[in-house]
């Protein structure tokens, strides 16, 4: 008897969800609807709203006898970015992520191009070993392992001196602005470490625009008469661009949103991560901090403009 | 004529896979000729091997008299056709054409006019503004037609390039692919599997299996009289007769090739019995099981076909029975 009340209800529970399925089958918009809405809350309210409160904290400002923030609007935050102690740190900061992405393109074409094109099996397994390797260990613990490199008393300079080289890193160093007292306390430093810990995010999205790429396409232009320069100047770079893009998107927010880098490995002067940092922590000046995290917010609006006004999305 | 290409004992081998073997091939100044075989037989690594994409393992290519072993494909006199068209996808249809005369070097309203002329050659003039992605499979085809035309190649190789198109737009580029080779007077190599393609439009033909050329000739002696029986079977799908039967018909023993459609019903000829029938439009095509042999019989259209199972008498005429002087490994 129980046996045939069980199966009843195991009958009438299947029946139900049946039921359930057909309904979605019928109408698909329900079924996205229910996929979609989960994480689009959680994307409007946590990440997007916190971003509006941001945006609004930047429009108000502290004051300076209290200590305060006064929620008014004003810009007045925002002309403090332009006085010059914190107008350097924009110029820096925005320099420092363009000399990373550019350099990060650079080093990361000829790998991308090698893996894409040419490795096979073993080799490509290789690749990508190398490439996502560092990305499992700690990031900290990769910093602070660069600044031990970059030491004085680092390997590297061990390698100069056995080289006979010590002169020409004394020179290079010497060099005001790119130089210091030893490469780790240099923003030299700073930028190699930027460099490598960013590398595997351009690396990767060229690595894909590359591998769409069909073998015939690099054919067809050496049979029309390119040689290889010309082949890649102007077929491989321009399919490569969206890659580019993609990647310099990734090196170059990163690298304006990053506090820790520059705190561990290179000068005194500050970025704007850190300036972020510590204006909304021991200053207590969250209006500033804010002002001052609206800044990438907008680099980054202007350079997805000027990537789609070049073209760069063109080929995807 | 001269040669236009001459392939002397070219071998590639791919590990131990050898896609060419050993292949001694000359195809003549103004000629359509085509490279013909199933999958994997060797024709495409051929071509590229005249095109400079791959280097032979062994034997020399020679482009008109110079031997072009090791000339990159950038410095041959050749341009290929591929079979994906390979149409650069961040260039518009006029850019595209003009590629090679921009790497040449040639001035912007040079290469401009002699994209336009070369769309114009192949029915595209006022598409020059078009992006690839925009065209149909034929207009893709026939811009990379006019992007290999405009370097004025004295061979022009064509690699599967009607592959992809539908039946009827294939039979309509066939023809305009011939007209254009014999207004141009280039030498067209001509890749195909479709041995249809390969007769109707070919001055001579190569037919490949397994890496070497199995028969070399007009589309006619290679039809008429294969060499092998491998030929015989994928040019036309003739029916290959065991050397038993042909001494018993004929009294040499060989293999023989015995076309279908040159078989009728008739009294008094080779008995069997019919074990399918396959109704194709314009004929009938029936197997006819006799003494362990299954023949193909290709009966045209109004002529009465016998049911399945029924016993029937087959007669052909006495040349219709070619007896082959090789085997495919020969």
């Amino acid at each position: 008897m129980a046996d045939v009340a069980a199966r009843a209800r195991n009958s009438a529970r299947a029946a139900a969800l049946s039921r359930v399925s057909d309904a979605l089958w019928r109408r698909p918009s329900l079924l996205l609807l229910a996929l979609v809405v989960p994480p689009l809350l959680w994307l409007g309210i946590v990440y997007l709203g916190s971003l509006f409160a941001l945006l609004a904290h930047s429009f108000f400002s502290i004051d300076e006898f209290s200590g305060l923030v006064k929620y008014e609007l004003t810009l007045k935050t925002y002309a403090e970015l332009f006085r010059a102690s914190n107008f350097d740190i924009l110029v820096r900061t925005i320099l420092m992520a363009s000399a990373v992405t550019v350099a990060a393109a650079v080093v990361a074409f000829p790998i991308a191009y090698f893996a894409a094109r040419h490795a096979r099996g073993r080799w490509k397994a290789a690749f990508y070993l190398g490439v996502m390797l560092p990305l499992w260990s700690s990031y900290l613990v990769r910093v602070y392992s660069w600044k031990l490199i970059l030491a004085k008393e680092g390997i590297l300079n061990w390698v100069f001196e056995t080289l006979r080289l010590t002169w020409l890193l004394e020179a290079y160093l010497s060099v005001p602005g790119i130089g210091g007292n030893s490469l780790s306390v240099s923003w030299t430093g700073t930028f190699l470490v930027f460099l490598y810990i960013w590398l595997p995010f351009m690396i990767l999205p060229v690595q894909a625009a590359l591998e769409r790429v069909p073998p015939s396409m690099l054919e067809a232009s050496g049979d029309l008469g390119a040689r290889p320069g010309q082949t890649v100047r102007n077929v491989v770079l321009p399919l490569a661009l969206p890659g580019i893009a993609a990647g310099s998107i990734f090196t170059f927010s990163l690298t304006m949103g990053d506090y820790i880098i520059p705190q561990i490995v290179g000068t005194s002067a500050r970025m704007i991560g850190q300036a972020v940092y510590q204006f909304q922590g021991t200053a207590g000046n969250i209006p500033l901090a804010a002002a001052f995290a609206v800044v990438p917010v907008v680099v980054m609006g202007f350079y997805l403009t000027l990537a789609r006004r070049t073209g760069a999305f063109d080929a995807l | 004529m001269t040669a236009a290409i001459r392939l002397k004992g070219v071998s590639r081998h791919f590990g131990s896979v050898r896609a060419v073997d050993d292949v001694d091939l000359e195809i003549r100044e103004g000629e359509f000729f085509s490279l013909l075989g199933p999958s994997g037989s060797g024709k495409t690594t051929c071509l590229r091997l005249i095109a400079g994409f791959d280097q032979p393992t062994s034997g020399a290519v020679e482009i008109f008299g110079t031997d072009a072993t090791a000339t990159p494909p950038y410095r041959r006199p050749v341009n290929t056709v591929f079979q994906d068209y390979a149409l650069f996808p961040h260039l518009n249809v006029r850019e595209n054409v003009a590629y090679g005369p921009k790497v040449r070097g040639d001035p912007g309203p040079v290469r401009r006019r002699l994209a336009d002329e070369a769309l114009d050659l192949v029915a595209l003039g006022g598409f020059g503004d078009r992006r690839p992605s925009e065209l149909s499979g034929g207009q893709r085809q026939r811009v990379a037609l006019a992007r290999a035309l405009v370097m004025e190649p004295r061979v022009l190789l064509l690699d599967e390039p009607l592959g992809a198109l539908d039946p009827k737009l294939r039979e309509q580029m066939q023809g305009e692919l011939k007209a254009l080779q014999r207004r141009l007077g280039i030498a067209f190599v001509f890749v195909t599997h479709d041995q249809a393609e390969a007769l109707s439009m070919s001055d001579r033909m190569a037919v490949f299996n397994e890496g070497r050329v199995q028969q070399l000739g007009t589309p006619q002696e290679v039809y008429d009289r294969p060499q092998k029986p491998f030929v015989a079977d994928f040019v036309g799908s003739s029916n290959v007769l065991p050397p038993e039967m042909v001494e018993r018909l004929t009294g040499k023993a060989a293999r023989a090739s015995l076309r279908p459609e040159s078989i009728r019903m008739g009294s008094g000829g080779v008995s069997g019995t019919v074990a399918r029938r396959y109704f194709l439009g314009s004929a009938t095509r029936i197997e006819v099981a006799s003494e362990g042999v299954t023949l193909n019989v290709l009966l045209p259209k109004g002529s009465e076909v016998p049911a399945t199972g029924a016993d029937v008498s087959l007669v052909w005429e006495a040349d219709a029975l070619h007896v082959m002087p090789g085997d495919d490994h020969g």
